[in-house]
Protein backbone atom coordinates (compact mmCIF):
# COMPACT_ATOMS: atom_id res chain seq x y z
CA UNK A 1 0.00 0.00 0.00
CA UNK A 2 2.95 2.69 0.41
CA UNK A 3 3.12 2.73 -3.65
CA UNK A 4 0.57 4.85 -4.30
CA UNK A 5 -1.68 5.48 -1.06
CA UNK A 6 1.05 7.37 1.49
CA UNK A 7 0.62 10.29 3.40
CA UNK A 8 2.35 12.60 0.87
CA UNK A 9 0.72 11.92 -1.90
CA UNK A 10 -2.85 12.05 0.20
CA UNK A 11 -1.86 15.40 0.93
CA UNK A 12 -0.79 16.66 -2.49
CA UNK A 13 -4.08 14.76 -3.24
CA UNK A 14 -6.62 16.80 -0.92
CA UNK A 15 -4.10 20.13 -1.68
CA UNK A 16 -5.09 19.93 -5.07
CA UNK A 17 -9.03 19.06 -4.70
CA UNK A 18 -9.10 21.45 -2.16
CA UNK A 19 -7.82 24.38 -4.47
CA UNK A 20 -10.09 23.52 -7.46
CA UNK A 21 -12.79 23.71 -5.40
CA UNK A 22 -11.65 27.07 -3.41
CA UNK A 23 -14.26 28.95 -6.11
CA UNK A 24 -17.18 27.08 -4.72
CA UNK A 25 -16.59 27.68 -1.37
CA UNK A 26 -15.65 31.37 -2.03
CA UNK A 27 -19.24 31.58 -3.93
CA UNK A 28 -21.56 29.48 -1.58
CA UNK A 29 -19.99 31.36 1.51
CA UNK A 30 -19.86 34.66 -0.26
CA UNK A 31 -16.12 34.84 1.00
CA UNK A 32 -14.21 37.15 -1.95
CA UNK A 33 -11.28 37.47 0.36
CA UNK A 34 -10.49 34.10 0.71
CA UNK A 35 -10.59 33.76 -3.54
CA UNK A 36 -7.70 36.82 -4.03
CA UNK A 37 -5.83 35.37 -1.44
CA UNK A 38 -5.62 31.89 -2.53
CA UNK A 39 -5.24 33.14 -6.40
CA UNK A 40 -1.81 35.17 -5.28
CA UNK A 41 -1.05 31.82 -3.54
CA UNK A 42 -1.14 30.23 -6.46
CA UNK A 43 1.00 32.83 -8.30
CA UNK A 44 3.51 32.70 -5.68
CA UNK A 45 3.51 28.81 -5.68
CA UNK A 46 4.17 28.41 -9.29
CA UNK A 47 7.16 31.08 -8.66
CA UNK A 48 8.61 28.86 -6.01
CA UNK A 49 8.31 25.82 -8.35
CA UNK A 50 9.81 27.04 -10.83
CA UNK A 51 12.60 27.87 -8.02
CA UNK A 52 12.65 24.50 -7.05
CA UNK A 53 13.90 23.14 -10.16
CA UNK A 54 17.02 25.49 -10.25
CA UNK A 55 17.22 25.61 -6.08
CA UNK A 56 16.25 21.72 -5.79
CA UNK A 57 16.71 19.77 -8.28
CA UNK A 58 19.64 21.59 -9.99
CA UNK A 59 21.75 22.72 -6.56
CA UNK A 60 22.13 26.31 -7.86
CA UNK A 61 21.35 28.74 -5.43
CA UNK A 62 19.15 31.32 -6.70
CA UNK A 63 19.27 34.73 -4.44
CA UNK A 64 17.36 36.37 -7.36
CA UNK A 65 14.27 34.66 -8.55
CA UNK A 66 12.47 37.66 -7.72
CA UNK A 67 13.82 39.61 -10.54
CA UNK A 68 11.74 37.71 -13.24
CA UNK A 69 8.66 38.27 -11.31
CA UNK A 70 9.77 41.87 -11.56
CA UNK A 71 10.50 41.62 -15.57
CA UNK A 72 7.51 39.30 -16.50
CA UNK A 73 5.25 41.80 -14.30
CA UNK A 74 6.94 44.98 -16.11
CA UNK A 75 6.53 43.71 -19.24
CA UNK A 76 2.93 43.42 -19.16
CA UNK A 77 2.61 47.23 -17.10
CA UNK A 78 4.90 49.05 -19.87
CA UNK A 79 3.08 47.46 -22.36
CA UNK A 80 -0.62 48.37 -21.67
CA UNK A 81 1.20 51.73 -20.25
CA UNK A 82 1.72 52.01 -24.19
CA UNK A 83 -1.26 51.10 -24.83
CA UNK A 84 -1.08 47.43 -26.03
CA UNK A 85 -3.34 45.38 -23.78
CA UNK A 86 -2.93 41.76 -26.04
CA UNK A 87 -2.11 39.03 -23.95
CA UNK A 88 -0.92 37.51 -27.05
CA UNK A 89 1.71 40.29 -27.50
CA UNK A 90 2.51 41.19 -23.57
CA UNK A 91 2.58 37.55 -22.83
CA UNK A 92 5.33 36.18 -25.19
CA UNK A 93 7.04 39.63 -24.43
CA UNK A 94 7.35 38.62 -21.21
CA UNK A 95 8.61 35.20 -21.55
CA UNK A 96 10.96 36.13 -24.21
CA UNK A 97 12.15 39.03 -21.74
CA UNK A 98 12.67 36.62 -18.41
CA UNK A 99 14.27 34.37 -21.05
CA UNK A 100 17.25 36.36 -22.19
CA UNK A 101 17.87 37.73 -18.78
CA UNK A 102 17.89 34.38 -17.35
CA UNK A 103 19.87 33.60 -20.19
CA UNK A 104 22.60 36.75 -19.75
CA UNK A 105 22.30 36.55 -15.90
CA UNK A 106 22.88 32.56 -16.17
CA UNK A 107 25.90 32.75 -18.62
CA UNK A 108 27.92 35.14 -16.04
CA UNK A 109 26.60 33.35 -12.84
CA UNK A 110 26.80 29.65 -13.32
CA UNK A 111 30.60 30.04 -14.39
CA UNK A 112 31.29 31.30 -10.06
CA UNK A 113 30.09 28.63 -7.68
CA UNK A 114 28.75 28.80 -3.80
CA UNK A 115 28.68 31.75 -1.94
CA UNK A 116 29.94 33.93 -4.86
CA UNK A 117 27.08 32.63 -7.40
CA UNK A 118 24.27 33.69 -4.48
CA UNK A 119 25.76 36.92 -4.63
CA UNK A 120 26.12 37.28 -8.33
CA UNK A 121 22.14 36.31 -8.74
CA UNK A 122 21.37 38.70 -5.82
CA UNK A 123 23.38 41.62 -7.42
CA UNK A 124 21.98 41.00 -10.86
CA UNK A 125 18.50 41.56 -9.66
CA UNK A 126 19.01 44.46 -7.64
CA UNK A 127 20.37 45.75 -10.44
CA UNK A 128 17.29 44.69 -12.36
CA UNK A 129 15.18 46.17 -8.88
CA UNK A 130 17.20 50.02 -9.17
CA UNK A 131 16.69 49.95 -13.03
CA UNK A 132 13.08 50.06 -12.89
CA UNK A 133 13.19 52.21 -10.09
CA UNK A 134 14.83 54.43 -12.55
CA UNK A 135 12.13 54.42 -15.04
CA UNK A 136 10.10 57.73 -14.62
CA UNK A 137 8.56 56.94 -17.61
CA UNK A 138 6.63 53.86 -15.70
CA UNK A 139 6.49 55.60 -12.39
CA UNK A 140 9.84 54.68 -11.11
CA UNK A 141 9.56 54.46 -7.11
CA UNK A 142 6.02 54.21 -6.70
CA UNK A 143 5.09 51.36 -9.44
CA UNK A 144 2.72 51.08 -12.64
CA UNK A 145 -1.12 50.63 -12.59
CA UNK A 146 -2.86 48.89 -14.81
CA UNK A 147 -5.91 49.73 -15.81
CA UNK A 148 -6.68 46.87 -18.16
CA UNK A 149 -6.06 42.99 -17.82
CA UNK A 150 -4.30 41.27 -20.63
CA UNK A 151 -6.74 41.03 -23.43
CA UNK A 152 -7.37 37.22 -24.47
CA UNK A 153 -9.94 36.24 -26.78
CA UNK A 154 -13.77 35.60 -25.21
CA UNK A 155 -14.60 33.97 -23.72
CA UNK A 156 -11.67 33.99 -21.84
CA UNK A 157 -11.65 37.62 -19.85
CA UNK A 158 -8.96 37.58 -17.04
CA UNK A 159 -11.05 40.38 -15.09
CA UNK A 160 -13.24 37.71 -14.28
CA UNK A 161 -12.02 36.52 -10.63
CA UNK A 162 -13.09 33.27 -10.81
CA UNK A 163 -11.96 32.64 -14.41
CA UNK A 164 -8.31 34.13 -13.56
CA UNK A 165 -8.25 31.31 -10.65
CA UNK A 166 -8.72 28.84 -12.76
CA UNK A 167 -6.35 29.84 -15.39
CA UNK A 168 -3.63 30.03 -12.73
CA UNK A 169 -4.27 27.44 -11.05
CA UNK A 170 -3.91 25.46 -14.75
CA UNK A 171 -0.99 27.15 -14.94
CA UNK A 172 0.39 25.97 -11.59
CA UNK A 173 -0.36 22.61 -12.37
CA UNK A 174 1.00 22.63 -15.82
CA UNK A 175 4.15 23.99 -14.30
CA UNK A 176 4.41 21.50 -11.78
CA UNK A 177 3.59 18.55 -14.04
CA UNK A 178 5.75 20.03 -16.61
CA UNK A 179 8.95 19.55 -14.05
CA UNK A 180 8.35 16.60 -13.08
CA UNK A 181 8.69 15.56 -16.88
CA UNK A 182 11.71 17.34 -17.11
CA UNK A 183 13.53 16.31 -13.90
CA UNK A 184 13.09 12.73 -14.82
CA UNK A 185 13.95 13.51 -18.97
CA UNK A 186 17.33 12.78 -19.84
CA UNK A 187 17.89 16.53 -19.20
CA UNK A 188 16.74 16.40 -15.48
CA UNK A 189 19.01 13.79 -15.35
CA UNK A 190 22.29 15.46 -16.27
CA UNK A 191 21.13 18.25 -14.12
CA UNK A 192 21.01 16.23 -11.35
CA UNK A 193 23.97 14.59 -11.86
CA UNK A 194 25.70 18.21 -11.64
CA UNK A 195 24.32 18.98 -8.34
CA UNK A 196 25.24 15.68 -7.12
CA UNK A 197 28.93 15.75 -8.15
CA UNK A 198 30.07 18.37 -10.69
CA UNK A 199 33.42 16.90 -11.32
CA UNK A 200 32.39 13.22 -12.04
CA UNK A 201 29.70 14.63 -14.73
CA UNK A 202 32.59 16.25 -15.85
CA UNK A 203 34.97 13.38 -15.76
CA UNK A 204 32.08 10.99 -17.65
CA UNK A 205 31.72 13.16 -20.72
CA UNK A 206 28.93 15.75 -19.80
CA UNK A 207 29.22 19.61 -20.46
CA UNK A 208 27.79 20.27 -17.34
CA UNK A 209 28.04 24.24 -18.14
CA UNK A 210 24.90 23.97 -20.87
CA UNK A 211 22.85 22.16 -19.25
CA UNK A 212 22.55 23.79 -16.17
CA UNK A 213 22.13 26.94 -18.27
CA UNK A 214 19.43 25.18 -20.16
CA UNK A 215 17.78 24.84 -16.74
CA UNK A 216 18.49 28.18 -15.28
CA UNK A 217 16.63 29.71 -18.60
CA UNK A 218 13.68 27.32 -18.11
CA UNK A 219 13.34 28.46 -14.76
CA UNK A 220 13.76 31.93 -15.35
CA UNK A 221 11.35 31.61 -17.69
CA UNK A 222 8.20 30.30 -15.69
CA UNK A 223 9.33 33.10 -12.97
CA UNK A 224 8.31 35.64 -15.37
CA UNK A 225 5.38 34.10 -16.47
CA UNK A 226 4.20 33.94 -12.56
CA UNK A 227 5.36 37.44 -13.00
CA UNK A 228 2.98 37.97 -15.58
CA UNK A 229 0.04 36.48 -13.63
CA UNK A 230 0.77 38.35 -10.80
CA UNK A 231 1.12 41.71 -12.63
CA UNK A 232 -2.32 40.89 -13.24
CA UNK A 233 -3.83 39.82 -9.92
CA UNK A 234 -2.53 43.32 -8.28
CA UNK A 235 -3.19 45.32 -11.40
CA UNK A 236 -0.28 46.93 -10.32
CA UNK A 237 3.72 46.93 -10.85
CA UNK A 238 6.09 48.05 -8.34
CA UNK A 239 9.85 47.76 -8.00
CA UNK A 240 8.79 45.62 -4.70
CA UNK A 241 8.14 43.32 -6.98
CA UNK A 242 12.01 42.01 -7.67
CA UNK A 243 13.53 43.49 -4.00
CA UNK A 244 15.83 41.28 -2.64
CA UNK A 245 13.21 40.30 0.19
CA UNK A 246 10.52 38.92 -2.45
CA UNK A 247 13.67 36.65 -3.36
CA UNK A 248 14.24 35.50 -0.28
CA UNK A 249 10.40 34.62 0.52
CA UNK A 250 10.60 32.18 -2.54
CA UNK A 251 13.67 30.88 -0.79
CA UNK A 252 11.81 29.99 2.39
CA UNK A 253 8.86 28.70 0.22
CA UNK A 254 10.71 26.06 -1.54
CA UNK A 255 12.69 25.02 1.86
CA UNK A 256 9.45 25.29 3.63
CA UNK A 257 7.73 22.97 1.59
CA UNK A 258 10.65 20.33 0.88
CA UNK A 259 13.25 21.01 -1.94
CA UNK A 260 13.53 18.73 -4.76
CA UNK A 261 10.01 17.31 -4.58
CA UNK A 262 7.28 17.92 -7.17
CA UNK A 263 4.34 19.42 -4.16
CA UNK A 264 7.36 20.91 -1.66
CA UNK A 265 7.00 24.58 -3.22
CA UNK A 266 3.16 25.21 -3.66
CA UNK A 267 3.17 23.31 -0.12
CA UNK A 268 5.57 26.23 1.30
CA UNK A 269 3.73 28.89 -0.69
CA UNK A 270 0.52 27.86 1.48
CA UNK A 271 2.22 27.62 4.50
CA UNK A 272 3.81 30.82 4.70
CA UNK A 273 1.57 32.89 2.75
CA UNK A 274 -1.52 31.73 5.28
CA UNK A 275 0.77 32.05 8.17
CA UNK A 276 2.05 35.88 6.86
CA UNK A 277 -2.27 36.38 6.82
CA UNK A 278 -2.90 34.76 10.06
CA UNK A 279 -0.01 34.84 12.74
CA UNK A 280 -1.42 39.14 13.51
CA UNK A 281 -4.71 37.62 14.32
CA UNK A 282 -3.53 34.85 15.62
CA UNK A 283 -1.42 36.70 17.65
CA UNK A 284 -3.78 39.19 18.33
CA UNK A 285 -6.53 36.36 19.78
CA UNK A 286 -4.42 34.73 21.87
CA UNK A 287 -2.99 37.43 23.57
CA UNK A 288 -5.74 39.49 24.55
CA UNK A 289 -6.98 37.32 27.82
CA UNK A 290 -3.59 37.98 28.83
CA UNK A 291 -2.50 41.36 28.03
CA UNK A 292 -5.61 43.25 27.31
CA UNK A 293 -6.94 43.34 23.35
CA UNK A 294 -4.83 47.13 23.03
CA UNK A 295 -1.61 44.77 23.93
CA UNK A 296 -2.24 42.03 21.98
CA UNK A 297 -3.10 44.26 18.86
CA UNK A 298 -0.31 45.92 19.10
CA UNK A 299 1.52 42.84 19.65
CA UNK A 300 0.42 41.22 16.52
CA UNK A 301 2.59 44.23 14.93
CA UNK A 302 5.80 41.99 15.86
CA UNK A 303 3.96 38.60 14.20
CA UNK A 304 7.62 37.61 12.67
CA UNK A 305 8.99 37.04 16.04
CA UNK A 306 6.75 34.40 15.97
CA UNK A 307 7.34 33.69 12.30
CA UNK A 308 11.73 33.82 12.52
CA UNK A 309 11.89 30.52 15.33
CA UNK A 310 8.69 28.73 13.57
CA UNK A 311 10.79 28.58 10.26
CA UNK A 312 14.07 27.98 12.33
CA UNK A 313 12.30 25.02 13.57
CA UNK A 314 11.60 23.40 10.35
CA UNK A 315 15.15 24.23 9.36
CA UNK A 316 16.18 21.91 12.01
CA UNK A 317 14.13 19.47 12.73
CA UNK A 318 12.94 18.65 9.14
CA UNK A 319 15.55 18.45 6.98
CA UNK A 320 13.57 18.13 4.19
CA UNK A 321 10.89 20.39 4.95
CA UNK A 322 6.84 20.02 5.26
CA UNK A 323 6.80 17.09 2.73
CA UNK A 324 9.41 15.76 4.26
CA UNK A 325 7.64 15.25 7.31
CA UNK A 326 5.02 13.81 5.46
CA UNK A 327 7.03 11.18 4.06
CA UNK A 328 8.23 10.69 7.71
CA UNK A 329 5.07 10.17 8.82
CA UNK A 330 3.86 7.92 5.82
CA UNK A 331 6.87 5.75 6.93
CA UNK A 332 5.64 6.01 10.69
CA UNK A 333 1.73 4.95 9.77
CA UNK A 334 3.11 2.28 7.00
CA UNK A 335 5.55 0.74 9.88
CA UNK A 336 2.48 0.61 12.02
CA UNK A 337 0.68 -0.92 9.60
CA UNK A 338 2.38 -4.09 9.40
CA UNK A 339 3.69 -4.48 12.78
CA UNK B 1 52.86 3.42 -34.72
CA UNK B 2 49.03 1.78 -34.66
CA UNK B 3 50.23 -0.06 -31.99
CA UNK B 4 49.93 2.36 -29.09
CA UNK B 5 47.10 3.16 -27.12
CA UNK B 6 48.43 6.28 -25.65
CA UNK B 7 51.84 8.47 -26.28
CA UNK B 8 52.69 11.39 -23.38
CA UNK B 9 55.54 12.97 -24.70
CA UNK B 10 57.21 15.49 -22.28
CA UNK B 11 54.73 16.15 -19.91
CA UNK B 12 55.26 18.86 -17.31
CA UNK B 13 52.91 20.29 -14.36
CA UNK B 14 54.44 22.53 -12.04
CA UNK B 15 52.49 23.82 -8.97
CA UNK B 16 53.92 27.03 -8.22
CA UNK B 17 57.72 25.69 -7.30
CA UNK B 18 56.92 22.06 -7.04
CA UNK B 19 57.46 20.40 -9.97
CA UNK B 20 54.96 17.54 -10.27
CA UNK B 21 55.44 15.83 -13.71
CA UNK B 22 59.32 16.64 -14.94
CA UNK B 23 59.23 16.03 -19.01
CA UNK B 24 57.80 12.88 -18.82
CA UNK B 25 57.35 10.12 -21.90
CA UNK B 26 55.11 7.54 -21.37
CA UNK B 27 54.29 4.89 -24.07
CA UNK B 28 51.39 2.47 -23.35
CA UNK B 29 50.61 -0.48 -26.01
CA UNK B 30 47.37 -1.78 -27.25
CA UNK B 31 45.79 -4.21 -25.52
CA UNK B 32 48.47 -3.87 -22.63
CA UNK B 33 48.00 -3.40 -18.98
CA UNK B 34 50.66 -0.39 -17.78
CA UNK B 35 51.09 -0.06 -14.37
CA UNK B 36 52.82 3.28 -13.04
CA UNK B 37 54.03 3.05 -9.53
CA UNK B 38 56.14 5.22 -7.64
CA UNK B 39 56.76 6.76 -4.16
CA UNK B 40 53.95 9.28 -2.71
CA UNK B 41 54.31 12.05 -3.93
CA UNK B 42 55.94 10.97 -7.06
CA UNK B 43 53.54 12.66 -8.97
CA UNK B 44 51.00 9.62 -10.23
CA UNK B 45 47.74 11.07 -9.48
CA UNK B 46 48.73 14.34 -11.58
CA UNK B 47 49.45 12.46 -14.21
CA UNK B 48 46.30 10.50 -14.55
CA UNK B 49 44.80 14.05 -14.54
CA UNK B 50 46.97 15.72 -17.08
CA UNK B 51 45.71 12.11 -19.15
CA UNK B 52 42.62 12.51 -18.30
CA UNK B 53 42.48 16.43 -18.68
CA UNK B 54 41.31 17.53 -15.87
CA UNK B 55 44.83 19.25 -15.53
CA UNK B 56 46.08 21.12 -17.98
CA UNK B 57 50.04 20.47 -18.92
CA UNK B 58 52.36 23.58 -18.80
CA UNK B 59 54.04 21.47 -21.78
CA UNK B 60 54.26 18.27 -23.90
CA UNK B 61 51.80 16.09 -26.03
CA UNK B 62 49.27 13.77 -25.55
CA UNK B 63 48.33 11.54 -28.28
CA UNK B 64 45.38 8.47 -27.89
CA UNK B 65 44.75 6.29 -30.30
CA UNK B 66 47.00 8.46 -33.10
CA UNK B 67 45.03 11.55 -32.49
CA UNK B 68 46.44 14.53 -30.64
CA UNK B 69 44.18 15.23 -27.94
CA UNK B 70 46.31 17.66 -25.73
CA UNK B 71 43.90 20.33 -26.26
CA UNK B 72 40.60 18.36 -25.40
CA UNK B 73 38.48 18.95 -22.71
CA UNK B 74 37.67 16.21 -20.01
CA UNK B 75 34.95 15.10 -21.08
CA UNK B 76 36.21 14.95 -24.92
CA UNK B 77 38.51 13.18 -24.11
CA UNK B 78 36.17 10.63 -21.91
CA UNK B 79 33.72 10.64 -25.29
CA UNK B 80 36.69 9.40 -27.73
CA UNK B 81 37.21 5.64 -25.51
CA UNK B 82 39.19 6.99 -22.45
CA UNK B 83 37.88 6.67 -19.22
CA UNK B 84 38.75 6.97 -16.10
CA UNK B 85 38.05 6.23 -12.19
CA UNK B 86 38.59 8.21 -9.30
CA UNK B 87 41.52 7.64 -6.30
CA UNK B 88 38.93 9.28 -4.28
CA UNK B 89 35.23 7.63 -4.66
CA UNK B 90 33.76 10.20 -6.79
CA UNK B 91 30.27 8.85 -6.88
CA UNK B 92 26.79 10.33 -6.90
CA UNK B 93 25.77 9.39 -3.45
CA UNK B 94 22.12 10.63 -3.54
CA UNK B 95 21.07 8.79 -6.51
CA UNK B 96 20.63 5.32 -6.82
CA UNK B 97 23.59 2.91 -8.04
CA UNK B 98 21.80 1.91 -11.38
CA UNK B 99 21.32 5.72 -11.77
CA UNK B 100 25.02 5.82 -11.35
CA UNK B 101 25.95 3.69 -13.86
CA UNK B 102 22.79 4.87 -16.30
CA UNK B 103 24.53 8.26 -16.18
CA UNK B 104 27.74 7.06 -17.40
CA UNK B 105 25.83 5.23 -20.75
CA UNK B 106 24.01 8.92 -20.81
CA UNK B 107 27.42 10.54 -20.92
CA UNK B 108 27.94 8.75 -24.60
CA UNK B 109 24.41 8.13 -26.04
CA UNK B 110 24.59 12.07 -27.29
CA UNK B 111 22.97 14.85 -26.07
CA UNK B 112 20.78 15.12 -23.13
CA UNK B 113 18.80 17.88 -24.60
CA UNK B 114 15.79 15.07 -24.02
CA UNK B 115 13.43 17.06 -21.82
CA UNK B 116 10.23 14.48 -21.90
CA UNK B 117 10.42 10.69 -22.25
CA UNK B 118 11.19 9.04 -18.73
CA UNK B 119 15.36 8.53 -18.35
CA UNK B 120 14.77 6.05 -15.80
CA UNK B 121 12.14 3.49 -18.24
CA UNK B 122 14.78 4.06 -20.94
CA UNK B 123 16.08 1.03 -21.70
CA UNK B 124 18.92 1.85 -24.14
CA UNK B 125 20.30 3.55 -21.02
CA UNK B 126 19.21 0.70 -18.43
CA UNK B 127 20.29 -2.05 -20.31
CA UNK B 128 23.89 -1.06 -20.83
CA UNK B 129 23.85 0.06 -16.85
CA UNK B 130 23.25 -2.99 -16.11
CA UNK B 131 25.07 -5.08 -18.17
CA UNK B 132 27.92 -2.69 -16.81
CA UNK B 133 27.22 -3.28 -13.13
CA UNK B 134 26.94 -7.19 -13.70
CA UNK B 135 30.66 -6.77 -15.21
CA UNK B 136 31.61 -5.09 -12.05
CA UNK B 137 29.95 -7.40 -9.95
CA UNK B 138 27.25 -5.30 -8.48
CA UNK B 139 24.13 -6.61 -10.08
CA UNK B 140 22.28 -7.25 -6.49
CA UNK B 141 22.66 -3.40 -5.21
CA UNK B 142 21.12 -2.07 -8.58
CA UNK B 143 18.02 -0.42 -6.79
CA UNK B 144 20.03 0.89 -3.44
CA UNK B 145 21.25 4.23 -3.10
CA UNK B 146 25.10 4.53 -4.10
CA UNK B 147 25.56 6.46 -0.52
CA UNK B 148 24.73 2.19 1.43
CA UNK B 149 27.40 0.72 -0.31
CA UNK B 150 30.51 -0.66 1.15
CA UNK B 151 34.13 1.08 0.57
CA UNK B 152 34.41 -1.86 -1.95
CA UNK B 153 31.64 -1.69 -3.25
CA UNK B 154 31.90 2.02 -4.00
CA UNK B 155 34.85 1.13 -6.07
CA UNK B 156 33.04 -1.74 -7.88
CA UNK B 157 30.59 1.00 -8.79
CA UNK B 158 33.63 2.96 -9.95
CA UNK B 159 34.24 0.56 -12.33
CA UNK B 160 31.27 0.04 -13.57
CA UNK B 161 30.90 3.19 -14.32
CA UNK B 162 34.08 3.70 -16.10
CA UNK B 163 33.17 0.10 -17.86
CA UNK B 164 29.67 2.14 -19.15
CA UNK B 165 31.09 3.68 -22.04
CA UNK B 166 32.24 0.75 -23.34
CA UNK B 167 35.90 2.20 -23.52
CA UNK B 168 38.99 1.70 -25.36
CA UNK B 169 41.24 2.67 -22.60
CA UNK B 170 40.85 3.00 -19.09
CA UNK B 171 42.89 5.14 -16.25
CA UNK B 172 42.62 3.78 -12.92
CA UNK B 173 43.86 5.42 -10.25
CA UNK B 174 44.13 3.53 -6.94
CA UNK B 175 41.32 1.04 -7.48
CA UNK B 176 42.87 -1.38 -4.72
CA UNK B 177 43.00 1.90 -2.32
CA UNK B 178 41.78 0.81 1.05
CA UNK B 179 40.33 -2.64 0.24
CA UNK B 180 40.35 -5.31 2.60
CA UNK B 181 42.04 -8.31 1.33
CA UNK B 182 39.29 -9.96 0.26
CA UNK B 183 37.68 -6.97 -1.80
CA UNK B 184 41.30 -6.30 -3.34
CA UNK B 185 41.72 -10.31 -4.55
CA UNK B 186 37.65 -9.72 -6.25
CA UNK B 187 39.34 -6.25 -7.86
CA UNK B 188 42.46 -8.28 -9.33
CA UNK B 189 40.26 -11.32 -10.48
CA UNK B 190 38.30 -8.14 -12.50
CA UNK B 191 40.57 -6.59 -13.71
CA UNK B 192 42.33 -9.62 -15.19
CA UNK B 193 39.28 -10.42 -16.95
CA UNK B 194 39.06 -6.55 -18.32
CA UNK B 195 42.31 -6.71 -19.42
CA UNK B 196 41.44 -9.23 -22.07
CA UNK B 197 39.30 -6.41 -23.45
CA UNK B 198 40.92 -3.26 -22.75
CA UNK B 199 44.15 -1.28 -22.33
CA UNK B 200 44.49 -0.23 -19.13
CA UNK B 201 46.87 2.15 -17.35
CA UNK B 202 46.82 1.01 -13.65
CA UNK B 203 48.31 3.95 -10.63
CA UNK B 204 48.46 1.33 -7.44
CA UNK B 205 50.54 0.89 -4.40
CA UNK B 206 49.59 -2.54 -4.08
CA UNK B 207 52.69 -3.91 -5.28
CA UNK B 208 51.29 -7.69 -5.19
CA UNK B 209 48.48 -6.51 -7.34
CA UNK B 210 50.81 -4.40 -9.58
CA UNK B 211 53.06 -7.78 -10.13
CA UNK B 212 50.20 -9.78 -10.26
CA UNK B 213 48.45 -7.79 -13.39
CA UNK B 214 50.98 -5.65 -15.01
CA UNK B 215 52.60 -6.29 -18.49
CA UNK B 216 54.59 -3.64 -18.69
CA UNK B 217 55.26 -1.19 -15.17
CA UNK B 218 56.80 2.54 -15.03
CA UNK B 219 58.80 3.45 -12.26
CA UNK B 220 58.09 7.75 -11.11
CA UNK B 221 60.27 9.30 -9.06
CA UNK B 222 59.49 13.19 -8.40
CA UNK B 223 57.71 13.38 -11.41
CA UNK B 224 60.13 11.44 -13.38
CA UNK B 225 60.80 8.42 -15.30
CA UNK B 226 63.51 6.61 -13.53
CA UNK B 227 62.66 2.72 -15.24
CA UNK B 228 60.01 1.06 -17.50
CA UNK B 229 60.01 -2.45 -18.42
CA UNK B 230 58.47 -5.89 -17.92
CA UNK B 231 58.34 -6.90 -13.79
CA UNK B 232 60.99 -9.08 -14.31
CA UNK B 233 63.40 -6.26 -16.16
CA UNK B 234 61.59 -3.56 -12.86
CA UNK B 235 62.12 -6.31 -10.34
CA UNK B 236 65.97 -6.68 -11.62
CA UNK B 237 66.39 -2.69 -11.48
CA UNK B 238 68.95 -1.87 -9.85
CA UNK B 239 67.62 2.18 -8.97
CA UNK B 240 64.48 1.26 -9.17
CA UNK B 241 65.19 -1.15 -5.97
CA UNK B 242 66.95 1.59 -4.69
CA UNK B 243 64.92 4.29 -4.82
CA UNK B 244 61.41 2.70 -4.22
CA UNK B 245 61.47 -0.77 -3.69
CA UNK B 246 64.04 -0.85 -0.95
CA UNK B 247 62.46 1.67 0.83
CA UNK B 248 59.29 -0.73 0.77
CA UNK B 249 61.23 -3.57 2.06
CA UNK B 250 62.62 -1.79 4.97
CA UNK B 251 58.74 -1.00 6.27
CA UNK B 252 57.66 -4.55 5.63
CA UNK B 253 56.27 -4.45 2.32
CA UNK B 254 57.17 -7.81 0.19
CA UNK B 255 57.24 -7.77 -3.24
Amino acid sequence: MTGVLNVRNLTAAILVIGLVLLPVYSHLAGDRFVLTLFTRIVIMAMAATSLNLILGYGGMMSFGHAAYLGIGGYAVGMLAHEGIYSGFVQWPVAIAASALFALVIGALSLRTRGVYFIMITLAFAQMAYYLVSGLARYGGDDGLTIYKRSQFIEPLNLSNKIQFYYLCLALLFATIFLIWRLINSRFGMAVQGARSNETRMRAIGFPTYRYRLACFVIAGTLGGLSGVLLANHGDFVSPAMMYWTRSGDLIIMVVLGGMATAFGPLIGAIALLLLEEFLPLIIKVAGTPFFGSSAAARGSEYWMIVMGPLLLLVVLFARGGIDGMLAKLGAKVSAKERS
Amino acid sequence: MSDLMLQAENLSKRFGGIVATDDLTLNVARGELHAVIGPNGAGKTTLIAQLSGQLRSDSGRIRFAGEDITALPPHQRSLSGLARSFQITSLFLDLSVLDNVALAVQAHAGHSFHFWRNARKDETLRAPARAALERAGLSDRADGPAAALSHGEHRQLELAMALAGNPRMLLLDEPMAGLGPEESGRMVAMLRALKQELTILLVEHDMEAVFALADRITVLVYGRVIASGTPEEIRANALVREAYLGEADKEGDHV
